[in-house]
Protein backbone atom coordinates (compact mmCIF):
# COMPACT_ATOMS: atom_id res chain seq x y z
CA UNK A 1 0.00 0.00 0.00
CA UNK A 2 1.30 3.45 -0.88
CA UNK A 3 2.75 5.69 1.81
CA UNK A 4 -0.09 8.19 2.23
CA UNK A 5 0.25 9.70 5.68
CA UNK A 6 -2.66 10.69 7.85
CA UNK A 7 -6.15 10.58 6.28
CA UNK A 8 -7.13 13.73 8.15
CA UNK A 9 -4.37 15.68 6.46
CA UNK A 10 -5.47 14.51 3.01
CA UNK A 11 -9.09 15.28 3.88
CA UNK A 12 -8.33 18.83 5.00
CA UNK A 13 -6.09 19.54 2.00
CA UNK A 14 -8.78 18.20 -0.31
CA UNK A 15 -11.42 20.46 1.20
CA UNK A 16 -9.03 23.37 0.84
CA UNK A 17 -8.53 22.62 -2.85
CA UNK A 18 -12.28 22.38 -3.37
CA UNK A 19 -12.64 25.77 -1.72
CA UNK A 20 -10.05 27.23 -4.12
CA UNK A 21 -11.90 25.77 -7.07
CA UNK A 22 -15.41 26.73 -6.05
CA UNK A 23 -15.10 30.07 -4.28
CA UNK A 24 -17.58 31.31 -1.71
CA UNK A 25 -20.32 28.72 -2.05
CA UNK A 26 -18.02 25.70 -1.84
CA UNK A 27 -20.10 24.06 0.86
CA UNK A 28 -23.05 23.71 -1.49
CA UNK A 29 -21.12 21.98 -4.22
CA UNK A 30 -21.80 18.28 -4.82
CA UNK A 31 -18.07 17.55 -4.64
CA UNK A 32 -17.78 18.94 -1.12
CA UNK A 33 -20.83 17.03 0.07
CA UNK A 34 -19.61 13.82 -1.56
CA UNK A 35 -16.13 14.03 0.00
CA UNK A 36 -17.59 14.81 3.42
CA UNK A 37 -20.07 11.94 3.20
CA UNK A 38 -17.43 9.49 1.96
CA UNK A 39 -15.00 10.28 4.76
CA UNK A 40 -17.71 10.14 7.40
CA UNK A 41 -19.03 6.82 6.13
CA UNK A 42 -15.62 5.18 6.37
CA UNK A 43 -14.65 6.61 9.70
CA UNK A 44 -16.25 4.00 11.86
CA UNK A 45 -14.42 0.73 11.49
CA UNK A 46 -13.14 -1.77 13.95
CA UNK A 47 -10.31 -2.96 11.73
CA UNK A 48 -7.01 -1.17 11.69
CA UNK A 49 -6.33 -2.18 8.10
CA UNK A 50 -9.71 -1.64 6.54
CA UNK A 51 -9.24 -2.12 2.80
CA UNK A 52 -12.15 0.10 1.79
CA UNK A 53 -10.78 2.85 4.00
CA UNK A 54 -7.35 2.59 2.38
CA UNK A 55 -8.90 2.60 -1.09
CA UNK A 56 -10.89 5.71 -0.23
CA UNK A 57 -7.82 7.41 1.16
CA UNK A 58 -5.85 6.59 -1.98
CA UNK A 59 -8.67 7.93 -4.14
CA UNK A 60 -8.84 11.10 -2.06
CA UNK A 61 -5.08 11.57 -2.30
CA UNK A 62 -5.22 11.07 -6.07
CA UNK A 63 -8.05 13.58 -6.45
CA UNK A 64 -6.13 16.02 -4.25
CA UNK A 65 -3.09 15.60 -6.50
CA UNK A 66 -5.28 16.25 -9.54
CA UNK A 67 -6.84 19.44 -8.17
CA UNK A 68 -3.54 20.76 -6.88
CA UNK A 69 -1.60 20.02 -10.07
CA UNK A 70 -4.27 21.55 -12.30
CA UNK A 71 -4.26 24.71 -10.19
CA UNK A 72 -0.46 24.96 -10.21
CA UNK A 73 -0.28 24.17 -13.92
CA UNK A 74 -2.82 26.88 -14.72
CA UNK A 75 -0.91 29.39 -12.58
CA UNK A 76 2.35 28.57 -14.34
CA UNK A 77 0.63 28.76 -17.71
CA UNK A 78 -0.80 32.20 -16.90
CA UNK A 79 2.57 33.36 -15.64
CA UNK A 80 4.81 32.13 -18.42
CA UNK A 81 2.83 31.09 -21.45
CA UNK A 82 -0.43 32.98 -21.41
CA UNK A 83 0.70 36.54 -21.94
CA UNK A 84 0.73 36.67 -25.70
CA UNK A 85 3.05 38.79 -27.75
CA UNK A 86 4.80 41.91 -26.58
CA UNK A 87 4.03 45.21 -28.31
CA UNK A 88 6.81 46.92 -30.35
CA UNK A 89 7.14 49.46 -27.50
CA UNK A 90 7.76 46.71 -24.96
CA UNK A 91 10.26 44.95 -27.19
CA UNK A 92 12.21 48.17 -27.67
CA UNK A 93 12.04 48.77 -23.94
CA UNK A 94 13.67 45.37 -23.28
CA UNK A 95 16.97 46.64 -24.62
CA UNK A 96 16.50 50.18 -23.39
CA UNK A 97 15.37 51.82 -26.60
CA UNK A 98 12.33 53.92 -27.25
CA UNK A 99 10.49 54.03 -30.51
CA UNK A 100 10.87 57.34 -32.38
CA UNK A 101 7.89 59.69 -32.30
CA UNK A 102 7.39 60.88 -35.86
CA UNK A 103 4.97 63.77 -36.29
CA UNK A 104 2.61 62.92 -39.11
CA UNK A 105 3.12 59.16 -38.78
CA UNK A 106 5.71 56.90 -40.39
CA UNK A 107 7.15 58.05 -43.68
CA UNK B 1 -0.34 36.20 -34.15
CA UNK B 2 -1.50 32.62 -33.93
CA UNK B 3 1.55 31.25 -32.16
CA UNK B 4 1.12 33.60 -29.25
CA UNK B 5 -2.01 31.72 -28.35
CA UNK B 6 -0.48 28.28 -28.57
CA UNK B 7 0.25 26.53 -25.31
CA UNK B 8 3.16 24.06 -25.51
CA UNK B 9 1.69 21.06 -27.19
CA UNK B 10 2.23 17.73 -25.47
CA UNK B 11 1.07 14.77 -27.56
CA UNK B 12 -1.69 13.76 -28.15
CA UNK B 13 -3.10 17.23 -27.41
CA UNK B 14 -3.10 19.49 -30.52
CA UNK B 15 -2.11 23.18 -30.18
CA UNK B 16 -5.09 25.46 -29.51
CA UNK B 17 -6.61 27.63 -32.21
CA UNK B 18 -8.00 31.04 -31.19
CA UNK B 19 -11.76 31.14 -31.76
CA UNK B 20 -12.60 33.02 -34.95
CA UNK B 21 -9.61 35.32 -35.26
CA UNK B 22 -7.36 33.14 -37.38
CA UNK B 23 -8.12 32.96 -41.13
CA UNK B 24 -5.64 30.17 -41.80
CA UNK B 25 -5.26 27.03 -39.64
CA UNK B 26 -1.51 26.57 -39.50
CA UNK B 27 -1.68 24.03 -36.70
CA UNK B 28 -3.16 21.40 -39.01
CA UNK B 29 -6.38 20.79 -37.15
CA UNK B 30 -7.14 17.10 -36.77
CA UNK B 31 -10.65 15.76 -37.19
CA UNK B 32 -11.14 15.17 -33.45
CA UNK B 33 -9.71 18.43 -32.05
CA UNK B 34 -12.09 20.57 -29.96
CA UNK B 35 -11.27 24.28 -29.49
CA UNK B 36 -8.95 25.10 -26.61
CA UNK B 37 -10.74 28.08 -25.03
CA UNK B 38 -14.17 29.64 -25.16
CA UNK B 39 -16.14 31.84 -22.81
CA UNK B 40 -18.08 30.30 -19.96
CA UNK B 41 -21.65 30.30 -21.22
CA UNK B 42 -23.42 28.70 -18.27
CA UNK B 43 -24.22 29.67 -14.70
CA UNK B 44 -24.98 26.41 -12.97
CA UNK B 45 -23.62 22.91 -13.30
CA UNK B 46 -25.73 20.04 -12.02
CA UNK B 47 -25.91 16.28 -12.24
CA UNK B 48 -28.91 14.18 -13.15
CA UNK B 49 -29.44 10.47 -13.44
CA UNK B 50 -30.50 9.20 -16.86
CA UNK B 51 -31.06 5.74 -18.26
CA UNK B 52 -27.45 4.89 -19.05
CA UNK B 53 -25.91 6.58 -16.05
CA UNK B 54 -25.22 10.06 -14.75
CA UNK B 55 -25.42 13.15 -16.96
CA UNK B 56 -24.08 16.67 -16.60
CA UNK B 57 -26.29 19.72 -17.10
CA UNK B 58 -24.90 23.15 -17.91
CA UNK B 59 -27.84 25.35 -16.90
CA UNK B 60 -30.69 23.52 -18.64
CA UNK B 61 -28.59 22.05 -21.45
CA UNK B 62 -27.28 18.50 -21.37
CA UNK B 63 -23.55 18.21 -21.86
CA UNK B 64 -22.58 16.37 -25.03
CA UNK B 65 -19.38 14.77 -26.30
CA UNK B 66 -17.47 16.16 -29.32
CA UNK B 67 -19.30 13.58 -31.44
CA UNK B 68 -22.63 14.93 -30.13
CA UNK B 69 -23.53 11.94 -27.96
CA UNK B 70 -25.11 12.65 -24.59
CA UNK B 71 -22.37 12.73 -21.96
CA UNK B 72 -23.18 9.80 -19.67
CA UNK B 73 -20.89 8.26 -17.07
CA UNK B 74 -21.42 5.07 -15.06
CA UNK B 75 -20.19 6.38 -11.73
CA UNK B 76 -21.74 9.15 -9.63
CA UNK B 77 -18.40 10.12 -8.11
CA UNK B 78 -16.96 10.52 -11.61
CA UNK B 79 -19.93 12.68 -12.62
CA UNK B 80 -19.40 14.87 -9.56
CA UNK B 81 -15.71 15.26 -10.37
CA UNK B 82 -16.52 16.20 -13.99
CA UNK B 83 -19.16 18.67 -12.81
CA UNK B 84 -16.55 20.20 -10.50
CA UNK B 85 -14.19 20.62 -13.46
CA UNK B 86 -16.89 22.49 -15.37
CA UNK B 87 -17.89 24.56 -12.36
CA UNK B 88 -14.34 25.63 -11.58
CA UNK B 89 -13.92 27.30 -14.96
CA UNK B 90 -13.89 31.07 -14.52
CA UNK B 91 -14.34 33.50 -17.45
CA UNK B 92 -13.05 31.13 -20.11
CA UNK B 93 -13.37 27.37 -20.35
CA UNK B 94 -9.89 25.94 -20.46
CA UNK B 95 -10.36 22.53 -22.02
CA UNK B 96 -6.71 21.62 -21.55
CA UNK B 97 -7.20 21.59 -17.77
CA UNK B 98 -10.27 19.36 -17.87
CA UNK B 99 -8.62 16.00 -17.94
CA UNK B 100 -11.48 13.91 -16.54
CA UNK B 101 -13.91 15.40 -19.07
CA UNK B 102 -11.48 14.58 -21.87
CA UNK B 103 -11.07 11.01 -20.65
CA UNK B 104 -14.84 10.52 -20.47
CA UNK B 105 -15.23 11.95 -23.97
CA UNK B 106 -12.59 9.54 -25.25
CA UNK B 107 -14.30 6.60 -23.57
CA UNK B 108 -17.72 7.59 -24.94
CA UNK B 109 -16.65 8.44 -28.49
CA UNK B 110 -13.70 6.08 -28.91
CA UNK B 111 -12.30 8.28 -31.69
CA UNK B 112 -9.41 5.95 -32.45
CA UNK B 113 -12.00 3.18 -32.83
CA UNK B 114 -10.00 0.56 -31.02
CA UNK B 115 -11.60 -2.48 -29.47
CA UNK B 116 -10.60 -4.05 -26.16
CA UNK B 117 -7.98 -6.37 -27.70
CA UNK B 118 -6.30 -3.53 -29.56
CA UNK B 119 -6.20 -1.35 -26.45
CA UNK B 120 -4.65 -4.14 -24.39
CA UNK B 121 -2.13 -4.87 -27.12
CA UNK B 122 -1.14 -1.17 -27.26
CA UNK B 123 -0.74 -1.13 -23.48
CA UNK B 124 1.36 -4.29 -23.22
CA UNK B 125 3.51 -3.19 -26.17
CA UNK B 126 4.85 -0.45 -23.91
CA UNK B 127 6.53 -3.10 -21.79
CA UNK B 128 9.17 -3.61 -24.49
CA UNK B 129 10.26 0.01 -24.06
CA UNK B 130 9.34 0.43 -20.44
CA UNK B 131 11.13 3.36 -18.80
CA UNK B 132 12.09 1.48 -15.66
CA UNK B 133 13.70 -1.30 -17.67
CA UNK B 134 15.91 1.00 -19.70
CA UNK B 135 19.09 1.65 -17.75
CA UNK B 136 22.12 3.82 -18.42
CA UNK B 137 25.70 2.95 -17.66
CA UNK B 138 26.93 6.51 -17.48
CA UNK B 139 27.02 8.70 -15.42
CA UNK B 140 27.51 6.25 -12.52
CA UNK B 141 25.49 8.43 -10.15
CA UNK B 142 22.45 8.20 -12.43
CA UNK B 143 22.96 4.46 -12.95
CA UNK B 144 23.04 4.04 -9.18
CA UNK B 145 19.92 6.18 -8.75
CA UNK B 146 18.08 4.12 -11.35
CA UNK B 147 19.10 0.92 -9.61
CA UNK B 148 17.98 2.15 -6.19
CA UNK B 149 14.71 3.67 -7.32
CA UNK B 150 13.57 1.41 -10.16
CA UNK B 151 14.73 -2.03 -9.02
CA UNK B 152 12.21 -2.18 -6.15
CA UNK B 153 9.31 -1.38 -8.50
CA UNK B 154 10.41 -3.99 -11.05
CA UNK B 155 10.76 -6.67 -8.39
CA UNK B 156 7.40 -5.69 -6.93
CA UNK B 157 5.81 -6.19 -10.36
CA UNK B 158 7.63 -9.49 -10.86
CA UNK B 159 6.42 -10.77 -7.50
CA UNK B 160 2.88 -9.42 -7.77
CA UNK B 161 2.26 -10.81 -11.23
CA UNK B 162 4.59 -13.81 -10.98
CA UNK B 163 6.55 -12.87 -14.11
CA UNK B 164 10.10 -12.21 -15.27
CA UNK B 165 10.89 -8.72 -16.51
CA UNK B 166 14.44 -7.70 -15.73
CA UNK B 167 16.20 -4.62 -17.01
CA UNK B 168 18.75 -3.83 -19.68
CA UNK B 169 21.46 -1.33 -20.55
CA UNK B 170 21.46 -2.23 -24.24
CA UNK B 171 19.79 -0.03 -26.83
CA UNK B 172 17.42 -2.85 -27.72
CA UNK B 173 15.92 -2.91 -24.27
CA UNK B 174 14.96 -5.84 -22.09
CA UNK B 175 13.99 -9.19 -23.50
CA UNK B 176 10.44 -9.71 -22.25
CA UNK B 177 9.37 -13.37 -22.34
CA UNK B 178 6.10 -14.16 -24.11
CA UNK B 179 4.66 -15.62 -20.89
CA UNK B 180 5.11 -12.24 -19.16
CA UNK B 181 3.20 -10.51 -21.94
CA UNK B 182 0.47 -13.14 -21.76
CA UNK B 183 0.09 -12.61 -18.02
CA UNK B 184 -0.35 -8.87 -18.44
CA UNK B 185 -2.72 -9.34 -21.36
CA UNK B 186 -4.99 -11.59 -19.34
CA UNK B 187 -4.76 -9.30 -16.29
CA UNK B 188 -5.75 -6.25 -18.32
CA UNK B 189 -8.61 -8.19 -19.90
CA UNK B 190 -10.30 -8.21 -16.49
CA UNK B 191 -10.86 -4.43 -16.74
CA UNK B 192 -13.82 -2.97 -18.61
CA UNK B 193 -13.49 -0.80 -21.71
CA UNK B 194 -13.66 2.51 -19.85
CA UNK B 195 -11.03 1.53 -17.31
CA UNK B 196 -8.80 0.29 -20.14
CA UNK B 197 -8.94 3.66 -21.87
CA UNK B 198 -7.76 5.15 -18.60
CA UNK B 199 -5.00 2.58 -18.15
CA UNK B 200 -3.70 3.10 -21.68
CA UNK B 201 -3.73 6.86 -21.06
CA UNK B 202 -1.70 6.55 -17.86
CA UNK B 203 0.81 4.26 -19.56
CA UNK B 204 1.23 6.76 -22.40
CA UNK B 205 1.83 9.58 -19.93
CA UNK B 206 4.27 7.73 -17.66
CA UNK B 207 5.92 5.88 -20.56
CA UNK B 208 5.89 2.77 -18.42
CA UNK B 209 3.55 -0.18 -18.00
CA UNK B 210 5.18 -1.21 -14.74
CA UNK B 211 4.82 2.21 -13.12
CA UNK B 212 1.20 2.39 -14.29
CA UNK B 213 0.29 -1.00 -12.83
CA UNK B 214 2.13 -0.09 -9.66
CA UNK B 215 0.01 3.05 -9.44
CA UNK B 216 -3.28 1.37 -10.30
CA UNK B 217 -2.62 -1.38 -7.75
CA UNK B 218 -2.13 1.44 -5.21
CA UNK B 219 1.44 0.38 -4.49
CA UNK B 220 2.77 3.93 -5.08
CA UNK B 221 1.22 7.40 -5.12
CA UNK B 222 0.78 9.57 -8.21
CA UNK B 223 3.56 11.89 -7.08
CA UNK B 224 5.93 8.96 -6.64
CA UNK B 225 5.01 7.44 -10.00
CA UNK B 226 5.62 10.75 -11.75
CA UNK B 227 8.93 11.15 -9.93
CA UNK B 228 10.05 7.69 -10.99
CA UNK B 229 8.94 8.33 -14.56
CA UNK B 230 10.96 11.55 -14.66
CA UNK B 231 13.93 10.15 -12.75
CA UNK B 232 16.60 11.28 -15.18
CA UNK B 233 15.06 14.74 -15.43
CA UNK B 234 14.99 15.03 -11.66
CA UNK B 235 18.62 13.96 -11.54
CA UNK B 236 19.59 16.65 -14.04
CA UNK B 237 17.47 19.23 -12.22
CA UNK B 238 19.24 18.44 -8.96
CA UNK B 239 22.55 18.96 -10.72
CA UNK B 240 21.82 21.95 -12.90
CA UNK B 241 18.80 23.59 -11.32
CA UNK B 242 15.14 23.79 -12.18
CA UNK B 243 13.68 26.01 -14.89
CA UNK B 244 10.22 26.86 -13.60
CA UNK B 245 8.53 27.60 -16.89
CA UNK B 246 9.65 24.27 -18.33
CA UNK B 247 10.38 21.76 -15.56
CA UNK B 248 7.70 22.71 -13.07
CA UNK B 249 5.25 23.27 -15.89
CA UNK B 250 5.83 19.78 -17.30
CA UNK B 251 5.81 18.27 -13.82
CA UNK B 252 2.44 19.80 -12.94
CA UNK B 253 0.95 18.78 -16.26
CA UNK B 254 2.18 15.21 -15.96
CA UNK B 255 0.91 14.95 -12.39
CA UNK B 256 -2.48 16.32 -13.40
CA UNK B 257 -2.87 13.92 -16.30
CA UNK B 258 -1.62 10.89 -14.37
CA UNK B 259 -3.83 11.68 -11.39
CA UNK B 260 -6.83 12.11 -13.70
CA UNK B 261 -6.10 8.83 -15.46
CA UNK B 262 -5.66 6.91 -12.21
CA UNK B 263 -8.81 8.34 -10.65
CA UNK B 264 -10.69 7.59 -13.85
CA UNK B 265 -9.59 3.94 -13.80
CA UNK B 266 -10.55 3.47 -10.16
CA UNK B 267 -13.93 5.18 -10.50
CA UNK B 268 -14.77 3.16 -13.61
CA UNK B 269 -13.80 -0.20 -12.17
CA UNK B 270 -15.09 0.02 -8.61
CA UNK B 271 -18.33 -1.17 -7.18
CA UNK B 272 -18.91 0.77 -4.02
CA UNK B 273 -20.62 -1.39 -1.47
CA UNK B 274 -20.15 -0.41 2.11
CA UNK B 275 -20.24 -3.50 4.23
CA UNK B 276 -21.79 -2.74 7.55
CA UNK B 277 -20.35 -4.95 10.22
CA UNK B 278 -22.52 -5.76 13.15
CA UNK B 279 -21.39 -3.77 16.15
CA UNK B 280 -21.08 -6.10 19.07
CA UNK B 281 -20.96 -4.01 22.20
Amino acid sequence: MAALGAPLRTFRALLRELRHAAGRSYRDTPAYRHVLAAFRAHRVTSEKLCRAQQELHFQAATYLCLLRSVREHEALHREYHGKGERSPQEVAGLVGFRLPQQPGGKG
Amino acid sequence: LWWAHCSPARLPRPPPIPAGSCPVEPCGRRAYAPPAERKRFYQNVSISQGEGGFEINLDHRKLKTPQAKIFTVPSEALAIAVATEWDSQKDTIKFYTMHLTTLCNTALDNPTQRNKTQLIRAAVKFLETDTVCYRVEEPPALAELQKNEWDPVVSWAEKRYNVTIGSSTSILGPNIPASTKETFISHLASYNMWALQGIEFVITQLKSLILSMSLIDRHITVEKAVLLSRLEEEYQIRRWGSVEWAHDYDLCELRARTAAGTLFVHLCSESSTVKHKLLQD
